[in-house]
C-alpha cells in the first residue's frame, strides 16, 4: 500500500480514544486506524494517557462479594461474538457496520452510488462509489465531514486523497472533490447531519445532492 | 546508560501470567489493584456504585477472556484496561457496540522483548509524573477528557499531556509486530 499522507488529526484521535466521538465519526476513525500504523500509534498513546488517569484516580472500595463473584465467573461459558475481518477494500470496522454482508448500493445518478451504514441524530455514515472523473456528490453538513478513501483516489483544491487517506473537511471548506481517472473511488464518509431522505421521498434525493 | 536496573512492574508480570499461564492468583492480584481504581474512575462520571460495580465486573472478566490481546510491547496494563473500561461504559450507555479498530493479532512464538516492555513502562511512568505536575485545573480537564466527559469540540482545544515519546515507543512495538506478522504469512 502506498504511504498514507493525510492522517487523523491528534484531537480526533484523543476524542476517539476517550470515547467522545459520535458513532459515525468513530467508525471512520476506527477504519483509518485499521489502515494506518502512524495513527494507531497516536491512538494507543492516548490510551496510555487514559491509563495514567486511571492510575491516578481516587480508588473506591468494592463490595466484599465482587471479587469472589468475578473469580467464580472466570470459567463460565461465553457467547462467542462475531469478529469481522477486512474483506477486500473494506476494513474490519466497516465490515462490522455492514454486518459482514456486501454493501447494498443505491444509485444517486450519474453512476454515483451510496450505501448508508448508519444514520441517527448525531450523524450518518455511508459508503460512496464514484466513477472515475465524476464529482463527489455535494451534501450539506453542519460541522466536520470525514472522508476515508478505501479504493481509487479523489482530488480537490486541498490535495489528492488516495487509499487510506482521511480528509477532514470543516463546514467552511468549499471543495469540489472529483474521483481521479483509473479505478472507481470508494469512500467511507461521515457527517454530523442526519440523512433525511427515506424510501418514501426518493424524488427529494437528487435535488438534495445537487448532482 | 541507566544507573539503576529497572524491573518489569508487578502489574505487567501479573498480566503476562494471566495471558500465558491462565494464572488465577495473578488475576486476583490484578483485581485487587485495578477493581477499586476502575470503580473510582467510573463513578467520577456520575455512575452509581451498583452500576459501577457491574461495569467493573464486566471489565475484569474481559481482562481474563481477552488476555491474549495484551501486548506489553505497546501498552502498559493500565492503558489496556482503560480501553476495555471505556468500551464497556460506552456500550452500556449507547446499547450498541462502539466501532473498534481491527486487532493486529499476536505474533505467536516470539519472546517478549524486555527492553521494549521496559521502555513502554518508563514512558508510562513519565506520563504519570507529567499528569501529577499539572495544576489542579489542568489535571481536572485532562481527567474529564479521558473520562469521556468532554465533547470532541472541547477536546480539540485541549493542551494535553506530552505524548510524543510514548507514541514513538508504541510505534516501534507496532512496527516490530507488523514485521513478525508479515513473516508468518
Amino acid at each position: 500500500m502506498p504511504a498514507i499522507t493525510h492522517h487523523t488529526p491528534d484531537a480526533l484521535l484523543a476524542a476517539y480514544a476517550a470515547g467522545s466521538l459520535p458513532q459515525a465519526y468513530a467508525l471512520v476513525v476506527a477504519a483509518h486506524i485499521s489502515l494506518c500504523l502512524e495513527c494507531r500509534a497516536g491512538y494507543e498513546a492516548h490510551l496510555a494517557g487514559g491509563g495514567a488517569v486511571l492510575d491516578a484516580v481516587a480508588a473506591e472500595a468494592v463490595s466484599e462479594g465482587l471479587k469472589s463473584s468475578v473469580l467464580d465467573l472466570l470459567d463460565a461459558p461465553v457467547a462467542v461474538e462475531p469478529t469481522y475481518r477486512r474483506d477486500g477494500v473494506y476494513p474490519g470496522p466497516v465490515m462490522e457496520a455492514l454486518k459482514g454482508k456486501p454493501p447494498s448500493w443505491k444509485s444517486l445518478g450519474l453512476g454515483v452510488r451510496q450505501s448508508i451504514l448508519s444514520s441517527d441524530r448525531e450523524g450518518s455514515a455511508r459508503l460512496l462509489y464514484i466513477p472515475p472523473g465524476q464529482a463527489v456528490p455535494d451534501h450539506s453538513h453542519n460541522g466536520l465531514e470525514l472522508t476515508l478513501v478505501l479504493q481509487g483516489s479523489f482530488s480537490d483544491d486541498t490535495g489528492r486523497f488516495a487509499v487510506g487517506d482521511l480528509e477532514v473537511a470543516s463546514q467552511d471548506l468549499e471543495h469540489a472533490p472529483t474521483a481521479d481517472p483509473g479505478a472507481p473511488c470508494i469512500c467511507l464518509a461521515a457527517t454530523d447531519a442526519p440523512l433525511r431522505f427515506t424510501s418514501l421521498v426518493p424524488r427529494l434525493l437528487q435535488p438534495l445532492f445537487r448532482i | 546508560m541507566m544507573q539503576t536496573s529497572p524491573k518489569i512492574s508487578p502489574q505487567t508480570t501479573w498480566m503476562l501470567a494471566v495471558r500465558d499461564g491462565r494464572d488465577r492468583a495473578a488475576f486476583a492480584a490484578l483485581f485487587d489493584h485495578f477493581a477499586p481504581r476502575l470503580k473510582g474512575f467510573i463513578m467520577r462520571s456520575g455512575t452509581g456504585s451498583g452500576q459501577a460495580e457491574e461495569i467493573v465486573q464486566d471489565v475484569m472478566l474481559t481482562v481474563w477472556r481477552k488476555a491474549e490481546l495484551f501486548d506489553p510491547a505497546r501498552a502498559q496494563v493500565s492503558a489496556w484496561i482503560y480501553q476495555i473500561a471505556r468500551n464497556r461504559q460506552i456500550d452500556v450507555i449507547r446499547k450498541e457496540n462502539r466501532p473498534l479498530p481491527e486487532e493486529l493479532g499476536e505474533a505467536p512464538g516470539t519472546e517478549p522483548d524486555a527492553s521494549q516492555i521496559l521502555g513502554i513502562e518508563q514512558e508510562a511512568g513519565r506520563l504519570k509524573q507529567a499528569l501529577a505536575r499539572l495544576t489542579p485545573d489542568q489535571r481536572e480537564i485532562i481527567e474529564r477528557a479521558y473520562m469521556g466527559d468532554l465533547s470532541h469540540q472541547e477536546i480539540s482545544t485541549l493542551t494535553g499531556l506530552p505524548l510524543g515519546t510514548i507514541k514513538s515507543r508504541i510505534r516501534l512495538g507496532l512496527e516490530r509486530l507488523r514485521h513478525e506478522l508479515k513473516e508468518l504469512r
